[in-house]
């Protein structure tokens, strides 16, 4: 990073402090993540029946749930695993299609056409079943909670990176790198990658939160993760159950969570992309 | 003579533009008045104003500007203070525009006649069928062929020429006083050109229409226009008949402009005044030398062709030679394969067919894809056409010149590298402090500049040239024509010069060939061809463009 | 006529196109079955405590014993003509069942897909008329909290508002209360058959049961389609021809409707498509939720009691909705864009 990068950043959350307040929340949120367990009042899964289904008061924030568990803690513990799983979902399908989508765009041809077409079988299913089915299929697991969640991102990540790199192959400063003596392969690892990646992370900030919403269904419906481990959306299953009896702060709660967090990845996704577009440079 | 009652009258008007960065004046105070049926053109180059002047005038700028002085008086009533409503009423039917980009200014999804129709049914109460009936007779009008079978169709269904005709068409639907065309030609052939000015210059004058052209080329506002303003960043700078304006320029902006354009007289030597060469360090110019007899060509491209995968034939049987030091022009209209041709000379493209050979050995035999490690890589190198896009976002501007440097030469990082960077980007007369700026930082000429330097950087003995100055201003692309000039003559470099300009080929070009669909339609020495060409194609393209000698000739015609 | 014809012919072309997708998801189902967990064969047969021999018969009934070759052109026969297995759970054949229990998941999909539209195009047209206005700030903080906010938790907020606090929904299970009569099934969409049936009680009562899953959906889905809508609206009215259409002096409601609103709603069909798939997604998640009994419901159940057949069917029969969503999508589009109808 330049500078002169620095300063445009600065400039624009001069102009824009959402995007200085979401890398806030998502700094806190790893701090969460990382440190969570150490830093929560109760134990996250030592139950208390006397002290079942409380509301929120000032000894436990969130209320208690139906074993009498501090919702609190439990929310501030299910960080961790909520976002090591979109974490490395979304890093493995961002590695994969980043290079596989570059090289479809840059060659065309018959490799192109192939990933074509698995992109299109993957495609074909509403990507919310697909994951579903690959954990039945896979192993009731958190492990294959990630690869799901990895492969049905792929598509994106190999469309975008193909898309981005096929608007600049025939761009100037492409041919002029190979008139300056680069074989194919070195522009597009030297040339065409550090250009389309800023594009590619921004797009990893959005895809984040749609892979914590993503995880956190799969485990609402009773895949990967089990009770009694705090994870967000097995809290909100668990207190699905006691909605109608006006229990809402066991829904409620984690449901925020869930929300914030993807709230601070989109918001400062959508910064990053303001930051990084060069068209908005100075 | 009585002065009639202009028309249109404006008074110290004031543009700005509300930016990230704070407001920013983009006119600061014109003014200039027209009468009923006057033909004015407005010429500057980019940054100048004249377009925002233009859309100040039918209160069109966008929702970022703001009219913040001034008046525009058009039949004694004050634009800048209408109601969006007298507005509507007087758009179209008034007053109307004609865009640059005519295919992007039609709804792509509406049918043209309907198009046509709904600007006619804005002012006019008659029945839908009425004005269908009238569109029929505008497409007539503005003379497209076939005007029943096009009433259906859509934009993308025509050429750039048609689409602009169409625009015509709509804008003289309800019979304005006032036609204002903003680069209504820029991006269009030059024989398009022509021909859409011809006609929107006939349909002005025969319905008695006030003109505005707002342009970047002299010569075309010289060709179609009486009197002629020159704007320079905002400002009007001067103002005068067209021809006393290019004879005897009186602001120094204007002289500068009117030497910097091209003319089929004008010698590069002479398209930068004295002032300006001290941007690049003067060096006495050796004549250009004469190849001994009996040498091989530097380059020599046997029955070249390209049949791209759909099918169609990009290039068909080109053949040329270039010697050491010559510079070859090779013009043609877009869609003649003259960048195909030249991205396979510079071994970037495969052929079909056809053989290349340079300094005698045949290059053809090695694939595009190989071609980065051939010794003849160096020796060939290419200047590409928009510099905004032919540098590395992300390199700065010594790391593009050194690029070739350290992959060709086989440099390293260090004192010998640095000293070989500033040495080109001292021949390219950059400033030595440019060097750590990025793209965006630097300015077109600056970007052009540092590709040059790129491309010469290891000595080449051939450039290929694909239309360098096509994005650039005209006082630019004369410092920039100036510089390749000159380092062909130092280094004895051979140019391959691609371009649609023929007025720029004929300066920098000892021979031309002239290509239409692939094909070579007449090739040979640049100033016998151009003024007496032996080919029809030739000379439609040699007529279409716009010389300022001719305008007088050409006046005294339309005045009789 | 030609319009209609050159449609025509492009949904045909668009559907061989997709012909080798709808192949390759069969196959991906195929694969799902083998390298499911365990021995499909002992899921199939009567009870966990069946014999050996019964597997084994059960086994050479199902072609397990077959190359893997065969076994997949088997596994194509059956699902050509139709069959998919037979369910453990309700012990009937999964297409039946399956056909069975789609037209509530249909309902539910479009009624919300129908809202989310209403809702979202409106809202993104008029947020895009007025840049920066107060209410162009209120759709792009809505867009922004509702993608958010995951279904299954706005779906059980909207229960413990609508029916705990408030009380004016019925107990969200099902479609209709178990004291109302089913109207004569027609179309299977309980709405129209109520409608057909002129029963206006059973009508609104259905009405109420679909309205808060319907919602839930809807909301999940209206960020994405409004956003949209505000963008390519705000594009279309930066357009240069809107701008011609100004200088013509075309009419306020002709410039927006027929230039810029016929301009920008091309993109929304296409993000439509794929938001449709967002909601067949999220169907497993709702149906769940509001226990309505749709297809996802179904699968799901039988995935969380390893009865795999179902499962299968519903994937197959989820790529296959999504391919036929996809074909209509690009039919419209079609219509709406002549530069591709003709192209």
């Amino acid at each position: 990073m330049s500078s002169a990068t620095l300063q445009h950043a600065a400039f624009i959350l001069r102009g824009n402090p959402i995007t200085g307040i979401a890398a806030i929340g998502a700094s806190l949120l790893i701090f969460v993540g990382i440190f969570g367990p150490w830093i929560v009042p109760y134990d996250p899964i030592a139950s208390n029946v006397q002290n079942a289904l409380m509301p929120p008061s000032a000894a436990h924030w969130a209320g208690t749930d139906q074993l009498g568990r501090d919702v609190f803690s439990r929310i501030i513990v299910a960080a961790q695993l909520d976002l090591a799983i979109a974490v490395s979902a979304v890093g493995i399908s961002f590695a994969l299609g980043a290079v596989i989508g570059a090289l479809c765009g840059y060659s065309g041809g018959k490799l192109d056409r192939a990933v074509g077409r698995f992109v299109d079988v993957l495609m074909a299913f509403p990507l919310f079943v697909l994951a579903m089915a690959m954990v039945a299929a896979l192993g009731n697991r958190v492990e294959n909670i990630v690869i799901a969640t990895a492969i049905i991102n792929l598509p994106f990540y190999i469309r975008f990176a193909r898309a981005e790199v096929n608007v600049r192959r025939n761009l100037g400063w492409v041919e002029a790198a190979r008139a300056c003596g680069d074989s194919h392969v070195s522009v597009v690892l030297r040339f065409l990658l550090p250009n389309v990646l800023p594009a590619m992370v921004v797009q990893m900030s959005l895809n984040l939160g749609w892979a914590i919403i993503n995880a956190a269904g799969l485990s609402f419906i009773g895949l990967g993760v089990k009770p009694p481990t705090p994870e967000w959306g097995i809290m909100v299953a668990e207190g699905a159950r006691f909605i109608s009896t006006g229990k809402w702060w066991l829904v409620a709660f984690p449901g925020l969570a869930l929300m914030l967090a993807v709230l601070c990845f989109n918001l400062l996704g959508d910064g990053l992309r303001d930051i990084l577009d060069p068209r908005q440079r100075t | 003579m009585t002065t009639p009652k202009p028309l249109l009258n404006i008074e110290n008007l004031h543009v700005t533009f509300s930016t990230r960065r704070g407001p920013v004046e983009a006119v600061r105070g014109i003014s200039l008045s027209l009468a009923e049926g006057e033909t004015l053109g407005i010429v500057g180059e980019s940054g100048s104003g004249k377009s925002v002047t233009g859309f100040a005038m039918t209160r069109l700028l966008d929702a970022s500007g703001k009219i913040s002085g001034g008046r525009i008086n058009f039949r004694d009533r004050d634009i800048t203070k209408m109601t969006s409503a007298s507005l509507r009423e007087m758009h179209g039917s008034a007053m109307a525009m004609i865009f640059q980009n005519p295919r992007g200014a039609l709804n792509p999804i509406r049918a043209i006649g309907q198009q046509i129709a709904d600007a006619i049914l804005a002012h006019r109460k008659i029945s839908a069928s009425e004005a269908r009936a009238q569109s029929l007779e505008l497409l007539r009008a503005v003379k497209i062929r076939d005007p029943e079978k096009r009433m259906n169709a859509y934009p993308h269904e025509l050429s750039g020429g048609m689409c602009q005709r169409v625009m015509i068409a709509m804008a003289i639907s309800s019979n304005p006083a006032l036609l204002i065309a903003d680069e209504p030609t820029t991006g269009l052939d030059v024989t398009t050109q022509k021909v859409v000015m011809d006609l929107l210059a006939s349909i002005a004058a025969e319905r008695g229409m006030a003109t505005i052209l707002i342009t970047h080329d002299l010569g075309l506002a010289a060709r179609y226009c009486r009197r002629v303003v020159v704007m320079e960043q905002g400002r009007l700078v001067e103002e005068a008949d067209a021809l006393t304006l290019f004879r005897s320029p009186q602001h120094s902006y204007t002289k500068r402009l009117v030497a910097a354009s091209p003319t089929a007289t004008s010698r590069v030597e002479d398209l930068v005044s004295d002032d300006d060469k001290l941007l690049v360090p003067a060096i006495p110019l050796p004549p250009p030398p004469k190849p001994a007899h009996g040498t091989p060509p530097l380059l020599e491209v046997l029955n070249l062709v390209k049949r791209f995968e759909d099918g169609t034939v990009g290039v068909a049987n080109f053949s040329m030679a270039i010697a050491p030091g010559e510079s070859v022009g090779l013009v043609g209209e877009s869609g003649s394969g003259k960048s195909t041709t030249s991205r396979m000379i510079c071994r970037l493209l495969d052929q079909t067919e056809g053989t290349i050979n340079f300094s005698g050995q045949s290059i053809s035999h090695i694939p595009a894809r190989e071609f980065h490690r051939a010794p003849q890589r160096r020796e060939i190198q290419i200047v590409f056409q928009d510099p905004n896009d032919s540098l590395n976002p992300r390199f700065n501007a010594f790391d593009c010149i050194a690029h070739p440097l350290i992959r060709l030469l086989g440099m390293r990082n260090g004192a010998a590298l640095k000293q070989r960077v500033a040495e080109c980007a001292h021949r390219v007369g950059l400033p030595a402090d440019l060097l750590e700026r990025f793209p965006h930082q630097l300015s077109g000429g600056q970007k052009a500049r540092i590709g040059i330097a790129r491309a010469i950087a290891c000595r080449p003995k051939l450039l290929v040239l694909d239309e360098p100055t096509a994005a650039l201003d005209v006082s630019v692309q004369a410092v920039v024509l100036q510089l390749l000039d000159r380092l062909r003559r130092e280094d004895n470099l051979a140019f391959l010069f691609v371009s649609h300009d023929l007025n720029v080929v004929r300066m920098m070009c000892q021979r031309t060939i002239v290509l239409r669909n692939g094909a070579i339609v007449e090739q040979g020495e640049s100033h016998a061809l151009f003024d007496n060409p032996q080919t029809d194609y030739t000379r439609e393209l040699v007529d279409a463009v716009p010389h300022i000698e001719m305008i007088a000739a050409g006046k005294m015609a339309a005045g009789a | 006529m030609t319009t209609l014809g050159a449609t025509a012919i492009r949904a045909a072309r668009r559907f061989a196109s997709s012909l080798p997708a709808l192949f390759g998801v069969l196959i991906f189902t195929f694969l799902l079955m083998r390298v499911l967990p365990g021995d499909p064969a002992v899921f199939f047969a009567s009870g966990p405590n069946s014999g050996k021999e019964e597997i084994e018969t059960i086994r050479k009934q199902m072609g397990l014993d077959k190359p893997v070759p065969q076994q997949l052109f088997l596994y194509l026969y059956d699902v050509g003509r139709g069959n998919l297995g037979r369910s453990l759970m309700t012990g009937q054949n999964v297409t039946k069942d399956l056909r069975e229990r789609l037209p509530a998941s249909l309902e539910l999909t479009f009624s919300a897909l129908l809202i989310a539209l209403v809702l979202a195009i409106p809202l993104g047209v008029l947020a895009a008329l007025k840049p920066g206005s107060l209410i162009d700030h209120g759709v792009r903080l809505f867009c922004a909290l509702g993608v958010c906010v995951p279904t299954f938790v706005s779906g059980l907020l909207l229960i413990y508002i609508f029916y705990y606090l408030f009380g004016v929904s019925p107990d969200p299970t099902g479609r209709v209360d178990i004291f109302t009569t089913l109207p004569p099934a027609h179309t299977g969409f309980l709405l129209i058959d109520f409608a057909l049936a002129g029963d206006f009680d059973g009508w609104w009562a259905a009405f109420k049961q679909l309205i808060l899953p319907a919602c839930t959906m809807a909301l999940f889905v209206i960020a994405p389609l409004a956003r949209i809508t505000r963008a390519s609206m705000l594009a279309s009215l930066g357009s240069d021809f809107v701008r011609t259409a100004r200088s013509v002096g075309l009419s306020w409601w002709r410039i927006i409707v027929t230039y810029a609103l016929r301009n920008a709603i091309l993109p929304v069909i296409t993000i439509a498509g794929i938001v449709f798939s967002t909601m067949l997604g999220a169907n497993v998640l709702v149906e769940k939720v509001f226990s309505w009994p749709g297809v996802a419901s179904y699968a799901l159940d039988a995935l969380l009691s390893s009865d795999y057949a179902p499962v299968q069917g519903f994937v197959l029969l989820m790529a296959s909705v999504f391919v036929i969503v996809n074909l209509v999508v690009d039919v419209l589009y079609g219509i709406a864009d002549p530069r591709i109808s003709i192209g």
